[in-house]
């Protein structure tokens, strides 16, 4: 249990922080593309003989990167690319591990996660992971920012944009590896979306966002953790669920709260526009 | 035509001292359609220059050209003595207004900082320096008392003068903006109108838009854009002739009397 804690909280810690570009930058389908790309990476790792999470890390960031130059250099649309790695990967990772000699493995722990067992090693890996993406995203926060806001100026007020954007990419993939064991593949999506999502709801500084949405992917976690042990429920799915649940929560919070203030600061501003 | 050493130690072409821009022969094609037709145009430090025309004469493709966003697939550019994308460092840009998402969370001090990313370095904080010029740029604009306020809360008059400010940033030799008051009420034009005087003592400023009246009334020399540009000298047509020879209807419907006729040209 004590493991599963761990899991939980290190995962928090990535999708909390590459969340937040994730959601602002619109990136939720990209997220979803490289999630279910990295099956591929896991059925490498069996047929190769190494541990799937290594073969799922070296995949999925080799596909980020792939899709990413694909969609700058060539007119190929982005939602395109993203649909062709997302079933890619998948396809891959079920023929590969078909290809693997000796009795199929449990496939249902990558796909759906199994935060119980997961082994010391792989939270070795995470927290790696997790020191590289605080690292990176810590020195490269201003570019990210102004990739996030403004790409064009960007590249006018002199900074790499495309490199910057495959190194986000790349740290998408990162994340989506430390979340793997935790939720599973088809469900990685949600946690890179939600704690950031209900993050914005409560401050408008992207710094806090990343606080408050690591925090509450912790709680996602932790709560999720507990409630399907309470309840003998798979845990990944509880974990998601309880986050959607207090999300639509959040929604309704803050709409009450909006309320009172769209009379007063909306109309002189809607005259404005009506010019 | 020979190279020499620039201040900036760079190589450049010989031009005159104060000449900001040169576009020589310039054609853009998108997809074969042509986006820009030959264009010819010499922008000096002093100039403050209204670019007009009709939506999709290419008039956002000129500034990107100037930018080094866009290449020319025919032609010349040189920028401040040197390519554009070397001349980004002491250009100022202003997109248009509409590229942004309003919910994005972040203040309007965070937005005008990010026009000294290129001084400041990658991996490494902004300077006091970079905060120096970013509150002098917001005093400039009078958005400083805003500075901590969230982007997507102010009018858009206010926004426009804050990506001013980011643009002002890098203390640019020439300014460019693309349609800055497309979605900015009447009264508050009239105060961006007097910030650009002001600014045109330091910097050459180009502004492109489709808003006719108020342009003519502000800006020294104007353009006309529609694939192929057409440059009016301000000294072509005096202002004082006209009003004495002309009380008869125009083409050009303004309030007032319109300051400024251009020669017809096809």
């Amino acid at each position: 249990m004590r493991h599963a804690l761990l899991a939980g909280l290190l995962a928090a810690v990535a999708c909390g922080i590459i969340g937040v570009y994730v959601v602002i930058n619109r990136m939720v389908f990209i997220s979803g593309g490289v999630s279910h790309c990295s099956f591929g990476g896991i059925g490498l790792g069996y047929y190769l003989g190494i541990n799937p999470v290594l073969g799922a890390l070296f995949f999925t960031v080799a596909s980020a990167l792939g899709m990413g130059i694909v969609t700058r250099r060539t007119k190929l649309p982005e939602d395109t690319a993203i649909g062709v790695l997302w079933v890619m990967g998948m396809a891959l990772g079920i023929i590969l591990v078909g290809l693997t000699p000796g009795y199929p493995p449990d496939l249902f722990s990558y796909l759906f996660g199994n935060i119980l067992l997961v082994p010391t090693f792989d939270l070795f890996v995470m927290l790696i992971l997790d020191i590289v993406i605080i690292s990176v995203v810590f020195l490269l926060y201003k570019e990210f920012l102004a990739l996030s806001f403004d790409e064009e100026f960007g590249t006018v007020a002199g900074i790499p944009t495309e490199r910057l954007y495959l190194i986000l990419l790349c740290l998408i993939a990162l994340t989506v590896v430390v979340l793997i064991k935790v939720v599973g593949i088809i469900l990685i999506m949600a946690l890179l979306t939600i704690p950031a999502a209900m993050a914005r709801q409560f401050t408008h500084s992207l710094k806090r966002m990343m606080l408050l949405s690591v925090f509450f992917g912790a709680v996602f976690a932790v709560g999720g953790l507990w409630l399907s042990y309470a309840l003998d429920w798979a845990s990944g799915a509880t974990i998601v669920l309880v986050s959607v649940a207090l999300f639509i929560a959040s929604l309704g919070f803050s709409r009450l709260r909006s309320r009172r203030q769209l009379k007063v600061s909306l109309l002189p501003q809607r005259q404005l526009s009506d010019e | 035509m020979h190279l020499e050493e620039l201040p900036d130690g760079s190589r450049g072409v010989n031009m005159p001292a104060n000449e900001v821009v040169k576009l020589e022969d310039v054609w853009v094609h998108y997809d074969g359609e042509p986006a820009l037709e030959g264009v010819n145009l010499a922008i000096n430090q002093e100039d403050f220059l209204g670019v007009i025309g009709p939506n999709g004469g290419g008039k956002t493709t000129l500034l990107k050209v100037i930018l080094g966003l866009i290449k020319p697939g025919q032609g010349k550019v040189t920028v401040l003595g040197g390519t554009p994308e070397r001349g980004r460092k002491l250009v100022g840009y202003v997109p248009q207004y509409s590229l942004f998402d309003r919910d994005f969370p972040v203040s309007v001090w965070d937005v005008v900082l990010m026009g000294r990313l290129g001084q400041a370095g990658l991996f490494r904080r902004y300077s006091e320096e970079d905060k120096k010029t970013a509150r002098h740029a917001l005093e400039t604009v009078e958005m400083l008392d805003f500075k901590d306020r969230q982007i997507g809360e102010l009018s858009g008059g206010e926004q426009q003068r804050v990506f001013i400010a980011r643009a002002l940033v890098v203390e640019p030799k020439l300014l460019l903006l693309d349609e800055p008051t497309a979605s900015v009420d009447a009264p508050m034009q009239t105060g961006f109108y007097e910030l650009l005087q002001r600014l045109k003592q330091r910097m050459a400023i180009v502004l492109v838009t489709h808003d006719i009246s108020a342009v003519s009334i502000y800006v020294d020399e104007i353009a006309c854009l529609n694939r192929r540009l057409f440059y009016h000298h301000s000294k072509e047509i005096s202002v004082e002739e006209l009003e004495a020879t002309y009380q008869c209807p125009i083409e050009l419907i303004a309030h007032g009397v319109p300051h400024r006729i251009l020669r017809e040209h096809d």
